[in-house]
This record gives C-alpha cells, structure tokens and sequence, in this order.
C-alpha cells in the first residue's frame, strides 16, 4: 500500500565524500517494499527543492523480527542527494512510497548474476537476500571508477553471494567496465558447455548509468540471456502523472513507443527497450 | 454547520471546487492508491487528441526555482482508447470526469465533442487551446481572440456537455479572451495554463529540455494567476476555475477570494498526491472560522477599499 511518511533519519553512514547510506524510520514502506521498489522522497522541512526525487529502496531493515525501517544508498551529485548526504539523526525526510515494477525472482535451477555499476549497486541488496531465500545461486558484478569506491563488499561476501569486481582504475578487480568481466563469464560457460541445452538459466540483473545497461543488454543478447534492467530517467512524480520519465519500448519490428519507467518500470526486459 | 463547498459549472455540479489538473494527474486511475477519486471536484485528463501521440523525446521536465518547465508534447493514447480503457473505470470510481481535449484543426476539437458527447461518463469539456509546447494548433487558436471564439462556439453547437475553454497565460490581455469565450457560450474558463520558459544548461550550453522551450508551474507563477484570475473575474459572468502554483489550502482560498469559483491543481499533486485530503480539510476549517456555510459565497469577495481610509477611521 502506497504511503506518505515524514521519516525520520535513524541513522547516516558517509561511506565516501559522495557516497553514504540513509536509514529512515520508514517501517510500513519498508515492508512493503519488493526488491527493486523506489521511494520518492524530499526534505520535510523545505519546498526546496520542490519535487522529489526517486531513490530504489537499499536494506530492509530488521531488528527482533520487525521491521523498523529501509536504508537508501546515495551519491552526492545534486541538491537532494546534497540534502541526503547531509543529514544527521533526528532529522525527517518526506518518503513515498513503495513505487515501481519490482525484479521477478528466479529460482533454483536457474542462476542469478547481478550487475551493478557505482550507485546502481542499490536494488541488489534486497535483491540478493530474496534470490538467497529462494535458494538461488547469486552472482554481483560490480563496478566502479575506483576500488575505494566499491561499497558493502562484506555484506554480499558474508551471505554469500559470489562477487567479480571491476575498476576503471584497477585499484580493485578487472582494470575494465563490469561488462568486461560479464561478457568473459558468458563466453566462458558458452566454450565449457557446446550444448546450450545443457547451460543452466541465468538470469542477469542490471542497474546503473544508461550506457551501462545498454551494453548489459547487449551483451546479453549476444549469448542469449534474458536480463532485467532498472532504468533512472528524470522523474516529477514516480507516480505516472506527469509523463517526464519516458523511455522507448520495442512495438512491433521497426516501432517504439515511450512508457512511463515510473510504473511501467523501473524494471524492464532488456529485450523490450530501444536503445538511442 | 452544515457545509454547501459545490460548484455549479453550466449543467454540471462539483461536489468541490478541487479539479485534478489536466496534464498532472494522467487519466486519474494512476492515483487510486492516493486518493478517492470520487471525493474530488473533478478530474481533469490528461489532454486528448483523436489519434495517440507520442510527445517530445526526454529530457521533458526541469526543476526552476519553486516550479518545473515540461515540455511533454500532449503524449497520449488517442480518444477512442480512452473511452474504451480508461472512461469505464473511471465511471465505477464515480470520479466527475472532465476531458480536455486538444485539436490541430478546428474540425478535430468538433470532432472530439461529438465523439465524448456520445461516451458515458463524461461531465465536461476542457479545451486545450493553450498547450505552448506543441506547434501544431490548439494555441494557434488560444492565442487569437477570432479563433479562440470559433473553437469555443464550433465545440458549443455539437455537444451538450459543458465547454470549459482552457486559456494561456501566454498574451498581453487574458481577460479579453474569457470574454471572447463567453460571448462564444463558453460555460466557464479555466486559466491558467503554463507560461511560455527555458532554461539552459551553462557547462553545456544545451537547452535543458529537448523541445527547447517549455511550460513553466509551480508556486513560482502562482501570483501572476492570481492577478489573472482577478482580472477575468471582473470580465466575465460565467464561472472561472483558476489554477496555476496552488500547494495548500491557503493558495485554493486566495484564488477563489480573488474570482475563482473552483480551482486546479497540478503541480503540487506531483510532490504530494495525498494533498487533496489536506487542500479540503484547510477549506473547510477556514469556512468554519470565516462562518462561511456556501464556498459560492466566498468567491470573489476581495476587498479592495482603500487601506489609507480604514486607518484614518481607526
């Protein structure tokens, strides 16, 4: 059920001079929330900046068996993020919400590979712990500029998700985009199993900057996978009632036609969108 | 105290005077989860052409300073889908539905009359004559007083339902046109739409949205609405349903103080689409207080005697 809270900041971990994680006290959000949800949220206290902006749900958070509250994961770029940054505890935070298509979850047999570049890293972590639920093998690819900006490691190591990790700097992992290691992963399997019938499923999970997905897509079109990517498009309401967050979907052989990725998404088929 | 908040707009009477703005609020159904449709004065849809449309490529929106510009370019589903997918789930919802409808030619806006006369569910007509963002008519017409009189009485001779001219903010007198719209049988006026802005990226020196230009919103043009509002008030006898920045109970009091008999709101329902809720509570504290039984009684009751003439008295 779609609610409204003013939420207050529970706690705010800086995890970088950009990144940091937010918990708010956003209880009946956060159980409600299906991995790859969002949130539009703004200050409580200001007009300003007037709209809200969407922000995909990161960590449920639990303690005793309750829910008392969701984390959302933030890179500084612009005033709201600034706002987010910034907060200390006791302060609140206009959160709405669970919004958006949500990933479907595969189940065992079939394998899960996440991949996540810089803050597209933020659906995968309820994403994980529901595909761990389910029994199924999980896989992050993750990528960033630099290793100092690969967060939450330990967290997927511990439950055990399998990481490859990929720097464009080679501090951490490949010296390489995340698709990079993806793509290697996908032929390797391929030349181990000639058979495609006998290749387990995989479905590949992907979020993060436009240009990224696309190659996800890409590439995953290339050895025949099904993938779902989360899409950020700039967004007024999250809400379907303004039209600002369109992106094209495939409409017959030569056609697209503009969805809303707020409620049409921000989950697609990779299949299904147009790339520019 | 029992408490009369409804609106008469020709034959059709509001329970309210909140309209969900067209263009803010899709084709109602998408808020469902946020509010009662039927506990609204009316939905406003989003504007209709007889064929689908696709709108203008992203980015379609940019945040000003207490507003947004969008430049969405009427994407939509085309009539007949409405009337087919989204009209009945509306009528089930006992929304008050008003359809605002958009034409290249005068033969479209007529066309669509005759089309939603005919449908189930429909309480009003909107014309969209005053879309700054698209080029192909409707503010051809909303920008000239000869055409925004024959659209209003061309729509007029084909439809029984109300007609509800929708006017641009977008010229030098807009009180001439409520009064063009009027001797053309308009049953109310509806203002304001968006005012025609931009904004531009520096670092890149990119236009931020890909139409260029675009409509602003928001409380930043909410003063400017108001003198507007005001200033049609005073021309014209028919209702005037005011819009433009409302963002709480105060906002809907001052445009119905300065002439409105009912109001729009659009923007705001995008930061908060439980408002509606908040806008009628506000309303009705304030009758309660103002001992105010009928909202009709409140509508342009400004008090414009001379403030210097009252301080001498005192």
């Amino acid at each position: 059920m779609l609610r409204d809270v003013e939420a207050r900041v529970i706690a705010n971990t800086r995890l970088s001079a950009d990144y940091n994680v937010i918990a708010l006290a956003a209880p009946e959000i956060a159980q409600a929330t299906q991995p790859g949800q969002f949130v539009m949220v703004k200050s409580a206290r200001s007009a300003d900046p007037l709209l809200r902006r969407p922000f995909s749900v990161f960590e449920v958070l639990r303690s005793n068996g309750r829910v008392d509250g969701l984390t959302l994961l933030s890179k500084r770029i612009g005033v709201t993020t600034k706002i987010l940054y910034d907060a200390v505890e006791g302060d609140t935070i206009a959160c709405l919400g669970p919004l958006g298509r949500p990933f479907e979850i595969v189940d065992p047999p079939a394998e899960a590979w996440m991949v996540a570049g810089g803050v597209g890293l933020a659906p995968f972590a309820t994403l994980g712990e529901a595909l761990l639920a389910r029994g199924t093998t999980t896989t992050l690819f993750y990528g960033a500029r630099t290793g100092a900006e690969l967060f939450y490691l330990d967290w997927f190591k511990s439950r055990g998700i399998r990481l490859v990790l990929a720097t464009e700097d080679g501090s951490t992992g490949d010296r390489a985009r995340i698709t990079g290691p993806l793509e290697r992963e996908l032929r390797q399997l391929e030349s181990r199993i000639p058979n495609p019938d006998s290749r387990s499923d995989i479905m590949i999970y992907a979020c993060g900057p436009e240009p990224m997905l696309e190659a996800v897509a890409h590439v995953t079109a290339k050895f025949g996978r099904p993938s779902q990517v989360s899409v950020e498009r700039t967004m007024g309401c999250g809400m379907g009632g303004c039209y600002s967050c369109v992106i094209p979907v495939q409409d017959g052989p030569n056609g697209h036609h503009y969805v809303r990725s707020c409620i049409a998404g921000p989950v697609f088929h990779g299949e299904d969108l147009v790339w520019d | 105290m029992g408490l009369d908040l409804s609106v008469q707009i020709g034959a059709l009477t509001l329970k309210n005077p909140l309209i969900a703005a067209s263009g803010c609020f899709g084709y109602g159904v998408e808020y469902t989860e946020a509010v009662d449709l039927s506990t609204l004065g009316g939905v406003a849809v989003k504007g209709l052409f007889l064929k689908p449309r696709e709108g203008h490529p992203p980015e379609r929106i940019v945040e000003t300073p207490s507003g947004m510009l969008n430049a969405i370019g009427l994407q939509g589903i085309g009539v007949h889908r409405f009337i087919q997918e989204k009209l009945p789930e509306l009528r089930r919802l006992r929304a008050t539905v008003i359809v605002n409808i958009c034409g290249s030619t005068l033969d479209e806006y007529v066309e669509l009359a005759r089309i939603l006369s005919d449908a189930e569910g429909v309480g009003a007509l909107e014309l969209n004559i005053s879309c700054p963002n698209i080029k192909e008519g409707g503010i051809t017409f909303g920008c000239s007083l000869h055409g925004t009189f024959d659209v209003v009485s061309a729509v007029k001779k084909v439809t029984p339902l109300p007609v509800i001219p929708k006017l641009t903010p977008n010229v030098t007198d807009v009180a001439s046109f409520a009064r063009a719209s009027e001797e053309a049988g308009a049953d109310a006026v509806s203002l304001v739409n968006t005012f025609l802005a931009m904004a531009i990226d520096i670092e890149t020196r990119r236009p931020e949205l890909s139409n260029i230009v675009g409509g602003l919103s928001g409380p930043a043009i909410r003063p400017i609405a108001v003198r507007m509002v005001y200033e049609c008030r005073r021309a014209v006898k028919i209702p005037v349903i005011g819009m433009g920045g409302i963002a709480s109970a105060r906002d809907v009091l001052e445009f119905i103080i300065a002439g409105a008999d009912a109001v729009q709101v659009g923007t705001a329902n995008f930061v908060d689409p439980f408002i509606w809720k908040k806008l009628l509570d506000g309303i009705t504290d304030y009758m309660r207080r103002h001992n105010i039984s009928r909202i009709a009684d409140l509508v342009a009751t400004i008090d414009t005697t001379s403030r210097e003439k009252e301080w001498i008295s005192s």
